[in-house]
């Protein structure tokens, strides 16, 4: 089989050929590295998708390099709206940076009674692996680099409703700044996560908090053009900034 | 100048970086990748601390089963110090926010934390979160990181130690994005760059990378190494990928069987057993198989959800229908750099080293589950208290450039060395072999032909060189340093194996097969002369 991979160097795709097994693409581009290019670069640790460090787009869509079976044809690329540092090698400073606008931890410490419910509650938020898949599919990013983004909003929403937090109105006050109310709920992120984590669902849940905490409903506002006027007779601020 | 310098982002470098900002010291946490891709992440099963949540529960019977599990080669007071730390260490990351299982018992903070029963403990006593123990620890310690103002330096690959008359100065990185040699002056460091399991390429459960650069810096740097010859290897690694199968699949009533159909051991023995008798089944050109098909699906998703997803991928089959072909392999590196019992590296003052890279004489010859994340955790603090204190009496003076030099020049050499033997393919061999002859069970003869096939790749090295020559993002650059690093332990592991006449713990020598107390309950402590 034939896989092309782009290459920041030329800025172009270099086509490879593999034997005809079935291997996960981590391992054809440790082969690849190996016994045919040294200089192709890539990023790898566990290989059991956990680390998160191996997050790349295969005909346009985010996968782990590790838990993607490579098939005849993949077109492999870079993670999107991430600087690319060489080949698919990305830095993730400027996306890892959202935690901290987002104040994504727990900010004051109570003591709580917990049960199974509250673990299962935020169980599938605290898998993530910040393997920044999401983020690459959020087109958001496109015109707003300031977002806040899925995983830091994921991350905000499952310390903010977490028993043992005594601020969640720090996390409310952080997350309404290029955060819930720009994202367009088009669920680009959840679509793409290798731990079944739903930001999209996350950042709606945040916007119930948000208004529950007094603050303005900006659910239409930021819909933009294409939608319905509500009109100022809804009382809604049709300034959006998205 | 920076009061501590850590190396490595790992549970042990992010434990004790807090601990350091705790008392109000600066710190700066350097690492060969980005911050939470670090091992830790893989831990699953969980982490021993005495609550006595689920049932009574003792720190003496946690220390019992400590020392049982090093068979008699530990440091007892150590062994006492993590044990009796353990609820401290639960307590204190509770309070950061890691989301622990919990139980239904109406109680408050750590009194609701979920435990279960690891393999040689005497009650229920590891705490976990889920199946993904390492993750979320590692995680909610990187948010309290962020939330600290934790200075991160991500593709900085540690090369050397900076001394100066015995006193730690600093140390010098590869800056992989520039390609620049670099020095990091500070007044104390901490080595946290974890295990050297990745020696067994292809044989094991570890991260790539995890290649102990941070303890062949050690060694380079005048320090010691002990108890490398004790690698535990776990019974249940994928055939093709080595990926970890849980524990809990024997556990819960899985067996092991070989290619002829029948089942060869006791499948709840003791993890070195049970490796040695699937190991044997190997030798014999047999295929082993864990079959788990009479659990049924409910159990078996519920149980073991990451493994199945991991055998349809990996090994191509459904264990709900096919066998699981395994392999027993490597799985922790229970040596590493010799400290003292304040982890200071003995031989280097101000440089401390916390987690699997460090021999803290806690897991002697075999490691108990659920032991090292509570190393990490509880000692790792220990580590950057430690430090912090250095660091207030040390002096401020910079060390002179001489290493950095001299690593400058290093690098440069790399660039115009030769590059007729690819490094790549004897990184496999060098895997292969360990596993065959420094692996599960040994035998003088095996390790001496071990040794001198590594004495020959130690030689071919002069060629080895790298083909990529660009500056910067030079992944090459970096595979070959882990691989230099590589081939100057592994002659500690196979001398240390070698010295070992006997059978203790994780080290099995078929011509001696008992321990040998009155020669051998001692530590081998090994140093390099260049
Ligand atoms: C699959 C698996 C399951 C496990 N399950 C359990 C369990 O259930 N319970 C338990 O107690 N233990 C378990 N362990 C063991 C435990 O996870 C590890 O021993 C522990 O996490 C090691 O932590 P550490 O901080 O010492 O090192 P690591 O987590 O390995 O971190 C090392 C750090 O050092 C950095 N580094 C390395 N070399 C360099 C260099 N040259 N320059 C700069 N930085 C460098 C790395 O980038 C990384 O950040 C398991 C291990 C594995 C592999
Ligand atoms: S749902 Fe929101 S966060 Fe997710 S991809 Fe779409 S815009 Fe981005
Ligand atoms: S939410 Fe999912 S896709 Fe996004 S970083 Fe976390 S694990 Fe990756
Ligand atoms: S290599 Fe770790 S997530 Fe893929």
């Amino acid at each position: 089989m034939t896989i092309q991979i782009l290459r920041s160097q030329i800025n172009d795709y270099q086509t490879y050929t593999l034997a005809d097994e079935e291997m996960t693409l981590l391992k054809a581009l440790i082969k690849i590295k190996a016994t045919q290019d040294a200089t192709l670069t890539f990023t790898a640790g566990c290989r059991a998708s956990v680390c998160g460090t191996c997050a790349v787009r295969v005909n346009g869509r985010e996968v782990l390099s590790c838990a993607h079976k490579v098939r005849d044809g993949d077109m492999i690329e870079p993670l999107n709206y991430h600087p690319v540092l060489r080949d698919l090698k990305v830095d993730k400073q400027p996306a890892q940076k959202t935690l901290l606008n987002a104040t994504a931890w727990l900010h004051r410490y109570q003591e709580a009674v917990l049960t199974h419910k509250d673990e299962r509650f935020t169980e599938r938020q605290t898998d993530c692996i910040l393997c920044d898949a999401c983020y690459s599919a959020c087109p958001v990013f496109a015109v707003n680099p300031d977002f806040l983004g899925p995983f830091a909003l994921t991350r905000a929403y499952r310390y903010s409703a977490d028993k043992q937090e005594s601020e969640v109105k720090s996390i409310v006050e952080r997350v309404q700044h290029n955060g819930v109310w720009e994202c367009t709920l088009c669920s680009g992120c959840t679509l793409v996560c290798p731990k079944g984590i739903d930001p999209k669902m996350d950042i709606t849940m945040l916007r119930s908090l948000v208004v529950q905490h007094g603050y303005e409903d900006r659910t239409f506002a930021q819909m933009g053009f294409g939608t319905p006027d509500f009109g100022s007779e809804f009382g809604f601020d049709s300034n959006g900034e998205f | 100048m920076t009061d501590v310098l850590i190396i490595g982002s790992g549970g042990a470098g992010l434990s004790a970086a807090l601990a350091v900002k705790e008392q109000g010291a600066s710190v700066i946490i350097a690492s060969k990748s980005t911050p939470t891709t670090a091992q830790t992440s893989m831990a699953q099963g969980g982490m021993n601390a005495v609550l006595g949540n689920v049932e009574e529960d003792h720190i003496s019977m946690h220390i019992a089963d400590t020392i049982k599990s090093a068979h008699g080669i530990c440091d007892e007071n150590m062994v006492r110090k993590m044990c009796a730390d353990g609820p401290l260490a639960i307590a204190w990351l509770e309070r950061l926010g890691v989301p622990f299982s919990r139980l239904d018992n109406g109680k408050s903070g750590t009194g609701s934390i979920a435990q279960r029963k690891l393999g040689g403990a005497s009650a229920k006593r590891a705490c976990y979160a889920q199946d993904y123990t390492g993750l979320k620890i590692l995680h909610t310690l990187y948010d309290n990181c962020l939330k600290e103002g934790i200075e991160f330096l991500d593709d900085h690959f540690l090369l050397n130690l900076v001394t100066e008359d015995g006193t730690i100065k600093g140390a010098t990185f590869l800056d992989i994005r520039s390609g620049e040699v670099v020095q990091i002056d500070a007044k104390s460091v901490v080595i946290a760059t974890g295990g050297f399991g990745a020696l067994y390429h292809g044989y094991t459960t570890n991260a790539f990378g995890t290649t102990g650069d941070g303890i062949a810096a050690v060694l380079r740097a005048g320090g010691s190494v002990s108890d490398m010859e004790f690698v535990q290897f776990h019974p249940t690694g994928l055939k093709h990928s080595a990926i970890l199968v849980s524990e809990a699949a024997r556990g819960e009533g899985g067996y092991l069987v070989n290619s002829d159909g029948e089942r060869f051991v006791d499948e709840l023995s003791p993890r070195d057993v049970v490796a040695r008798a699937i190991f044997a089944q190997l030798e014999q050109e047999k295929e082993v198989f864990l079959d788990v098909r009479h659990l049924g699906k409910e159990k078996l998703m519920e149980l073991l959800p990451q493994e199945v997803a991991l055998c349809r991928l990996h090994e191509q089959i459904d264990p709900l229908e096919a066998l699981i072909p395994i392999k027993p392999v490597a799985h922790y590196t229970m040596g590493g750099i010799d400290v003292d019992d304040a982890l200071e590296v003995n031989g280097i003052k101000g440089c401390f080293a916390v987690g699997e890279c460090a021999s803290a004489k806690i897991h002697g010859a075999n490691r108990l589950g659920g032991n090292s994340l509570l190393e990490i955790v509880a000692f790792g603090r220990f580590a950057g208290s430690n430090a912090t204190k250095h660091a207030m009496f040390a002096r401020t003076t910079p060390a002179n450039d001489t290493q950095l030099l001299k690593d400058k020049d290093y690098i440069a050499h790399i660039f115009t060395q030769e590059h007729s033997v690819n490094f790549y393919p004897i990184r496999q061999r060098l895997g292969v072999l360990l596993y065959h002859k420094v692996g599960i069970v040994r035998q003088n003869a095996k390790l001496q032909e071990a040794l001198s096939e590594v004495i020959a790749m130690q030689v071919a090295h002069a060629r080895m060189g790298i083909v990529d020559h660009a500056k910067a993002h030079n992944q090459n650059l970096v595979e070959f340093l882990e691989f230099s690093n590589a081939l100057l332990l592994t002659p500690t592991l196979i001398s240390a194996a070698f010295s070992r006449d006997e059978s203790r713990g994780a080290h099995f020598k078929i011509e001696f097969a008992s321990e040998d107390n009155e020669r051998f309950k001692k530590h081998i402590v090994l140093k390099w002369k260049p």
